[in-house]
């Protein structure tokens, strides 16, 4: 394909492609996202592939693999345009009926999304209520693009806000502009974007860096790999505008290795944008080089923080250093270097196709814009969830995500990954932005959203955060390394019954010494999980302590499953389905849980049939003693 | 059974390494890439980078053992890989890790004596909605149930 | 050189432009403990004991001092409250690290930790890398360095380089804050370096 050559050159091209497409003409687009392979939307396209082969149809309809649209929890997600009607969890066998029906101008009823409370079923993708309440600028168009075709993204607009940064604009006017918009950082720090940008602009040294952080470590957090995998281009984008603005040539592009498909799909866009000189030398004939390079993560937490990162991308281990020169002045080899996060990047082209104004108006006073957020866990309707920012906790959860799963009781969101922090249901009404979460002890981070339950418990909860960080600390300093790995201690005996009175006050020592002395926000932040939990569940880590009763039923040293004589009816399916074999009975033979056995897998109690519910878990009180060898034979009436 | 491949090994290792002399900032690339290529480093592999690439082997050995990608000792035909992240977490992988181990015989960072599976765990794939995640080979099992996890890894030879 | 002038615990000290908060103090006899410190060596900044406070309040915070740069006009206590209950924490960790080293427990006492109140991990090793920057730095044979991460970060003599270098050499092992080194050394030779 020849190089464009100007602005004039890449609005041909587009009118060409957006001539050449007929939107009237039938599309079926299947969601092909990592989330979505994960549960077979691969098998489902390629049946939709087969199925239009068979019917000969091939000519006349589109098939599209498309990006990830969110609504992880209904895929494989199919959408026929031009109706845009949404067909959930569809699998092989289902695409005949739709592409036969589509063809007729009829719906497929059964595969319709029907509201759990209404019964009401939705045709249209965009009147789904958890799509109807959001507001999708950065994610809308990874329905409508195949990420490995750039000229869907610039048919949709794409490629707009470069040549007008690059021709309109003078490297100052974009910064402005960046400023007024009063873009804050989407990686977890929320620091005001302009500001680095500037920073290094203006910092002594040649050349300057430009760098993508696609680490998302965080677990619980997928909106990178989502924007990566679906919509790299508009990274890409993003990118080039900030490279003018600082006087960049040269970029990375970091992503985490376990995102194979996220850096299989950059790597494309890459490449398809050089070929239209859309990077590389003298783009767009504006006399502007930048060429961009993809830098693979090899499994390290700690690489997403700037300065590991960027000691990471020259090749060496990917600890932090400890400097107090910010990497905006000497970052990769010693440098000017502006490091941000994929979602800020993506941000950008909006800003410049719509005005500093126009993004300034959404959002709240200090945090503007939209934020993409994973909504996971013990939610009806996981996925990810783009509103403005300041929306309420209760919105996300209840409006979008339809309410906590299996008709449970809500009892925390977990936000900011393992930096973050638990709240509990009294601060459901907080908007959720930079500052407001932050005063609550949590933080917005980059988006995670864990939903828990009344089945989580809030000590094992704090637990598994902290053994995440001893694992992923990376044992440079000594207050993380050593400090981390005594709390994991603490918190353990904790769980396991053994825990102290002291404890606690223990735990809180280590937490302020983390804060203060810790050498990057790794373990400056490492307590946030503990010291949040203990703020808002305190009295379940007294039950830990002092009764050695876990609430929740979860911690498997202070647990039992006892079956309770009177309810069993002796139908074997427990016995059957234990793992070590540890229940005894048999027909007509009331069961019994040899303890000694017994892992606590929970089996049993998962599979008992709800209509005799004979299996009991109890925590913090003596097991029953076992039932008599006679009483165990059950006299059914015949 | 695993055989001693160590002289073919070698001769895949030269040859990835022949695009990179004196490539220091590469070091972890290449890495990953001799670890996809034989599924482990051999202990002469990294002499050998350390050479090539004009890297200290303290750095190679460090990066080795920091980055969760590698692996010093042979790995199974197929990696199981369990999520662990925190949507899966809360969704019950810690049993599903549970039933995989007893059903495989293994702890998580080991391999099965015929070399079939090694298992590890991750702690985030980005699947978070699909938790509980298990990933065999570069296949994506999603909302994985405790009676499926033997039914999966029995679908392997 | 430029000089500059800083507030240490109320008293105006004089230094060069480019020096660290830690060599004016120390300059001018003002005790800061630290544990990974070297002047011949890079900075390193991980024992954290070197943490002094900084600004003026309500705006302070707590900065490494041997990694920190002076600046004219820079207002530092090297013996606040929050200092000093940020150092017992980490000398509380480091006891149970590397119990019965001397300049820890020299340092313990005078800070007044006296209760053990930490499980003991005692490895001895306190990963202040001295050894491993020393022979980097100085000697540049890289004979020594570190492995693994987080809690399994460890010191290792690299075989294949160790086996010639080290034992003519020894240079690091009197750099050793709890003298495990040598130790460790001797152990390692006689299980790997005898063929």
């Amino acid at each position: 394909m020849p190089k464009l050559k100007s602005a004039l050159e890449l609005e041909e091209l587009r009118e060409g492609i957006v001539s050449k497409r007929d939107p009237s003409r039938l599309c079926f687009t299947v969601c092909s996202g990592t989330a979505c392979l994960a549960i077979g939307s691969q098998p489902t396209f390629a049946a939709f592939e087969k199925e239009l082969e068979k019917q000969g149809l091939k000519d006349r309809v589109d098939l599209k693999p498309t990006g990830c649209p969110g609504f992880c929890e209904q895929g494989p997600i199919v959408v026929v345009y031009p109706q845009e009607i949404c067909y959930l969890h569809v699998q092989p066998e289902d695409v005949a009926e739709i592409i036969s029906q589509s063809m007729k101008g009829q719906i497929v009823e059964r595969l319709l999304y029907v509201d759990p409370v209404t019964g009401k079923a939705t045709s249209r993708e965009s009147d789904i209520p958890f799509y109807l309440y959001q507001k999708r600028l950065i994610l809308g168009n990874n329905r409508l693009i195949d990420a490995t075709k750039i000229e869907d993204y610039i048919a949709l607009g794409g490629y707009k806000a470069l040549p007008k940064a690059l021709f309109d604009m003078t490297p100052e006017q974009v910064l402005a502009e960046i400023e007024k918009a009063n873009l804050r950082g989407r990686g977890g720090g929320g620091f005001p974007t302009a500001r680095k940008w500037k920073s290094t602009r203006d910092a002594p040294g040649e050349p300057k860096y430009v760098i993508v952080n696609c680490d998302e470590g965080d677990p619980g957090a997928f909106m990178n790999r989502a924007l990566m995998e679906g919509n790299p281009h508009s990274v890409l984008e993003g990118l080039t505008i900030g490279a003018y603005a600082m006087g960049s040539h040269e970029g990375f592009i970091y992503v985490r290795q376990e995102y194979p498909l996220a850096a299989e799909n950059i790597a494309i866009a890459i490449k398809q944008a050089e070929d239209y000189g859309l990077l590389g030398k003298n783009i767009l004939g504006s006399g502007f080089d930048f060429i961009v390079k993809v830098h693979k993560g090899a499994g390290a937490f700690i690489s997403g923080e700037s300065s590991a990162l960027m000691n990471a991308i020259e090749g060496k281990v990917g600890e932090p250093r400890p400097k107090y020169i910010h990497t905006a002045e000497k970052g990769l080899w010693d440098k000017p270097s502006c490091l941000n996060n994929v979602e800020t990047w993506a941000d950008v082209p909006f800003i410049i196709n719509n005005g500093a104004e126009w993004f300034a108006s959404i959002g709240t006073e200090g945090s503007k814009g939209t934020k993409i957020f994973s909504l996971v866990g013990k939610v009806n309707n996981t996925g990810l969830v783009e509103v403005p920012l300041g929306t309420s906790l209760r919105d996300i959860i209840y409006r979008i995500g339809g309410g906590v799963s299996g008709n449970k009781k809500f009892k925390a969101v977990q936000t900011g990954g393992p930096s973050g922090g638990c709240i509990p249901e009294q601060y459901l009404d907080s908007p959720v932005d930079f500052d407001e979460l932050t005063k609550l002890g949590a933080m917005m981070g980059s988006g995670g959203m864990i939903v828990t339950d009344e089945d989580t418990c809030m000590v094992d909860f704090a637990k598994y955060f902290v053994h995440f960080l001893s694992e992923e600390s990376c044992g440079k300093c000594v207050p993380c390394r050593e400090g981390i790995s005594h709390m994991l201690d603490i918190l353990t005996r904790i769980t396991e019954g053994k825990g102290q009175a002291t404890d606690v006050q223990l735990l809180e020592d280590l937490a302020r010494m983390l804060k203060e002395a810790s050498l990057c926000a790794l373990g400056q932040t490492a307590a946030n999980p503990v010291l949040t939990t203990l703020r808002y569940f305190r009295p379940e880590y007294d039950a830990h302590i002092n009764e050695k009763r876990c609430p929740a039923g979860v911690c498997k040293d202070l647990i039992a499953f006892y079956i309770e004589p009177d309810k069993c009816q002796a139908c074997l399916i427990c016995a059957r389905n234990c793992p070590v074999d540890a229940i005894n009975g048999g027909k007509n033979l009331i069961h019994v849980i040899d303890q000694s056995r017994c892992i606590k897998c929970g089996t049993c109690f998962d599979v008992c049939p709800p209509r005799f519910g004979a299996i009991k878990k109890i925590s913090g009180e003596p097991v029953p003693a076992l039932i008599l060898e006679q009483d165990r034979v059950i006299q059914r009436k015949s | 059974m695993v055989t001693d491949n160590s002289e073919a090994d070698v001769k895949k290792i030269n040859h990835i390494l022949a695009g990179y002399k004196g490539e220091s900032n590469l070091l972890i690339q290449v890495l990953l890439e001799i670890q996809k290529e034989l599924r482990w480093l051999p202990k002469e592999g990294l002499i050998r980078i350390s050479q090539e690439l004009n890297v200290p082997l303290r750095q190679v050995y460090h990066a080795v053992t920091f980055y969760k990608a590698f692996s010093l000792v042979p790995k199974g035909k197929y990696t199981v890989t369990v999520c662990v992240g925190t949507a899966c977490h809360v969704r019950g992988s810690p049993r599903i890790l549970d039933r995989v181990e007893q059903t495989l015989g293994i702890n998580s960072g080991d391999t099965t004596p015929d070399f079939k599976f090694s298992l590890e765990t991750v702690n985030c794939l980005g699947c978070c909605a699909m938790g509980p995640v298990m990933v065999v080979g570069d296949v994506y099992h999603g909302k994985l149930s405790l009676d499926q996890v033997r039914r999966i890894l029995d679908s392997y030879d | 050189m430029e000089k500059i002038t800083l507030n240490i615990d109320g008293k105006e000290i004089t230094g060069e432009d480019g020096m660290t908060i830690l060599e004016v103090a120390r300059g001018a006899g003002i005790d800061i403990p630290t544990l990974c410190y070297h002047e011949k060596l890079e900075p390193y900044g991980v024992c954290r004991l070197c943490l002094v406070e900084i600004g003026t309040p309500p705006r302070t915070r707590l900065v490494t001092s041997c990694v920190y740069p002076a600046a004219d006009g820079l207002v530092v206590k090297t013996r606040s409250e929050r200092v000093i209950q940020t150092r017992k924490m980490l000398l509380e960790l480091l006891l149970a690290r590397a119990p019965g080293a001397k300049i820890i427990k020299d340092l313990a006492e005078e800070y007044g930790v006296t209760k053990a109140r930490l499980r003991k991990t005692a490895t001895f090793c306190i990963l202040c890398g001295l050894c491993v920057r020393y022979c980097a730095e100085i000697k540049k044979a890289d004979a020594i360095g570190f492995i693994g991460r987080g809690i399994e970060r460890e010191v290792m003599f690299i075989p294949e380089i160790a086996t010639e270098s080290c034992p003519p050499c020894r240079e690091c092992f009197p750099l050793c804050p709890t003298g495990v080194l040598e130790s460790n050394f001797r152990l390692v030779q006689s299980l790997l370096f005898k063929k």
